[in-house]
């Protein structure tokens, strides 16, 4: 990014400043100078603004962090790449994303996490974190450079959604990167028990004679990590819960004190089993969709702040990687653009509270990922988001953003529009 | 959902024959009727009829079969129409080639309908919403997920031997019915025909989850489940299904499902016996009951080809009516 650029001087006046980290909720003028926020209500001496936004009923909150975006970069540039994805992300007023490490090749030496690097500065209209993996090319056989990994820059470790079947390699899995203070971020999902499945199996998936990932999948999962998070004392961070049993365990876990936490993906608060019942494979997720009962105890358990982010879950395709029968076809929703009015709509059916869903969307997942961002203070790194909560328009193929179209909600009225985001102190999108 | 419709005209025919779910009962007594008249045609000497003649059937088979591939090519052969068998398994796919490529190169060649097996569930419906709309789409089997003409030739065979009335039935389907697309489609179409009792019997790992939920009553044990039943239907057991840890042996399979003349004084004297084909002797029936006197399983062989013309005809019948 150039130097030039972050020396601007902006002025953000009469916006709604939700700043959950700092309970703020409340019309403020926000002073912004060297990519940072020196100051909220008024005017430091001498500040002439380079650029004033007028956010007069709009809502003027930290930028967006979305804790798992696939951007298919390096490896798979045919459904999306770095830039294309970053320009998504900018548009839809998230300013952080971090990215699993199930590239190809697999982050899991300092080059890969490099090269992602200054793909994102080359892009410029996003920060990319990385997840580096916890085992050598995600194989669950022998650890990962984590100590190189994590001076390169990565923010945790993952296996992403690869197993690592042996129990006791993940117990010094866990160790070793507890070494280091790493989060490690686990996918539950017993390998064994999913079979090769595709579906939550349920009434729908027999109806429909689609292979089935039982609850137990999950749970069984969660059972076995949390066993040996207590036993490592390892921090740990559960991806993509998908059933209310599996969020009452983890409840049950940081009520008695374990260093774990968990996010949620946005279509498993939309949709439930019920929508691939006519084989729609944009509704193929893995992990599955599951029970309409699970939907409300995940949109519970948010609430409650059991989970404590919310993501995108981004993946991005190709259109031929979803054209093909169910079971054949590839798995994952293009979610960038999704990302905050599904989030609105949930407000606006009394889901959540409005402060508590961007605390989910900033502070939340910033906390997660160990990042001094998703806030407002003085001080702070000026990433913001600001959007007309009102304004309403369609998700279709003309204003969806991502290179991905892979997403159920096309069609869909979306209420709450990005007007603008600023990057550290520079502006990356605006609307019009 | 869009199997419905997609399966359906707007005037209530049949377009492509995807699966059981979503017909109704006038129409599968459509089915049964017209099949009934082709039954005639296929018992005479010139085994003929001019119906499809110029039109072009294509038997995808993504998946091996004899039986079924077969008897729809007899279907089609005796309804006039030029038949081309094209087995995938092992061609194009392992060329990389796409499944929608396949369906675009066939339709270039100007046919008019493809019978599609594939061992994806959703795969006929993934077909029939990415063909030409000229084409009809028949489901020879896909996946778990649905066999509509063999549960069709089912329905037939116990309407010609037990009367139209099914309200007054106890059918059982005993077996596999966790991987079976044929016990799905015959449980539809006994509760479409308003069977009085639909039972499945198996052991828990090979009944699927909320199975009752199909529409079947579940029974762990073929004493009680094939108790004054009028028709048993008896499934395949897959080889491999002891791998997979869902059974420990064919034995202890035989000794407790394994249909036998002992156990079948259980079920009503009047019973018929069914099996979709090809049977394993001594694991999921005994041979003394497989050729006895109440085995309908020739039959059934034989109402495939007739139930086939039927569902064909009908498809393309629409198809030319909708072109005028």
């Amino acid at each position: 990014m150039p130097a030039t650029r972050t020396a601007t001087k902006i002025l953000i006046s009469n916006g709604r400043v939700i700043d959950p980290a700092n309970h703020t909720d409340a019309v403020r003028d926000i002073y912004i100078a060297d990519g940072k926020v020196i100051a909220l209500g008024d005017a430091p001496q001498g500040f002439e603004a380079d650029l004033k936004i007028d956010a007069s009923h709009q809502i003027v909150c930290p930028g967006l962090i979305d804790i798992s975006a696939r951007l298919r970069e390096p490896g798979q540039e045919q459904k999306a790449t770095i830039a294309t994805e970053s320009l998504a992300a900018a548009s839809a007023g998230i300013t952080t994303l971090c990215c699993p490490p199930d590239t190809n090749p697999v982050i899991d030496t300092p080059a890969v996490t490099e090269f992602i690097r200054l793909r994102a500065e080359a892009a410029g209209s996003a920060r990319i974190v990385t997840l580096g993996a916890l085992t050598r090319s995600l194989g669950g056989e022998q650890l990962s450079e984590m100590a190189a990994l994590q001076r390169a820059g990565c923010v945790g470790v993952s296996n992403a959604l690869k197993p690592v079947l042996n129990p006791l390699i993940l117990r010094r899995a866990l160790e070793y990167a507890a070494t280091f203070n790493l989060t490690v971020f686990l996918y539950p999902n017993d390998h064994w028990l999913a079979n090769d499945g595709c579906a939550h199996e349920g009434r729908v998936a027999t109806r429909m004679g689609l292979p089935g990932i039982p609850e137990a999948a999950e749970t069984a999962a969660v059972a076995h990590d949390l066993a040996l998070i207590e036993q490592t004392g390892v921090r740990a961070h559960f991806c993509r819960l998908t059933t209310g049993r599996a969020a009452r365990m983890v409840a049950r876990a940081q009520y008695d004190g374990a260093p774990v936490t968990a996010d949620v993906a946005i279509p498993y608060l939309y949709l439930s089993e019920v929508d691939i019942s006519d084989f729609d494979s944009h509704c193929h997720l893995i992990p599955p969709l599951r029970t309409v009962e699970d939907r409300q105890q995940l949109r519970d358990a948010l609430q409650q702040g059991t989970i404590s982010a919310i993501c995108s879950d981004h993946q991005p395709h190709e259109p031929d990687a979803k054209l093909g029968p169910f079971p054949a076809t590839e798995p994952g929703i293009s979610g960038l653009d999704t990302l905050l009015p599904l989030g609105l709509r949930m407000v606006e059916e009394h889901t959540i509270e409005l402060v508590d869903l961007i605390h989910r969307l900033t502070v939340g997942p910033a906390r997660i990922l160990g990042l001094p961002l998703g806030t407002l203070s003085i001080g702070s790194t000026a990433d913001i988001c600001i959007f007309d909560p009102t304004a309403s328009w369609q998700l279709d193929s003309s204003t969806i953003r991502s290179n991905g179209h892979n997403t159920p909600f096309l069609g869909w009225e979306m209420k709450g529009r990005v007007t603008h985001t600023l990057l550290a102190g520079k502006p990356v999108y605006s609307l019009n | 959902m869009s199997g419905h419709s997609l399966q359906i005209d707007s005037n209530g025919q049949l377009r492509h024959f995807l699966c059981i779910s979503g017909l109704n009962r006038q129409l599968m007594t459509e089915i049964l009727d017209t099949a009934e008249s082709f039954a005639g045609v296929t018992e005479q000497t010139v085994k003929k009829v001019p119906l499809l003649r110029g039109k072009t059937i294509v038997n995808l088979f993504f998946e091996a079969s004899t039986r079924t591939r077969t008897t729809f090519e007899l279907a089609a052969k005796r309804l006039s129409a030029d038949v081309l068998n094209i087995n995938i398994t092992q061609s194009s796919t392992v060329k990389g080639e796409t499944l929608l490529d396949t369906l675009r190169n066939l339709e270039a060649m100007h046919v008019d309908m493809f019978v599609v097996r594939h061992a994806d569930s959703g795969a006929a419906h993934f077909i029939a919403a990415n063909s030409a709309p000229h084409i009809s789409v028949i489901n020879a089997g896909d996946g778990r997920h649905s066999h509509p003409t063999q549960a069709m030739l089912d329905m037939f065979t116990i309407r010609r031997v037990k009367g139209p009335d099914f309200g007054a039935l106890r059918v059982a389907i005993v077996g596999d019915i966790l991987h079976s697309r044929v016990a799905r489609s015959q449980i539809h179409a006994l509760n479409l025909l308003n069977t009085g009792e639909v039972r499945i019997v198996a052991p828990k790992t090979l009944i699927p989850a909320h199975a009752e939920s199909l529409g079947a009553q579940v029974h762990h044990d073929l004493r009680t489940g094939i108790k004054d039943a009028d028709v048993i239907i008896i499934l395949r057991l897959q080889r491999e299904r002891m791998q997979g840890a869902l059974l420990p042996s064919e034995h202890e399979y035989f000794e407790l499902f394994g249909l036998t003349e002992e156990k079948l004084v259980h079920a009503s004297p009047e019973v018929t016996v069914m099996h979709p084909g090809p049977i394993n002797r001594g694991v999921e029936m005994d041979s003394d009951v497989a050729d006895g006197p109440r085995s309908v399983i020739l039959e059934q062989v034989t109402h495939g080809i007739a139930v086939r013309m039927a569902v064909m005809s009908m498809a393309m019948s629409r198809r030319e009516g909708s072109t005028e």
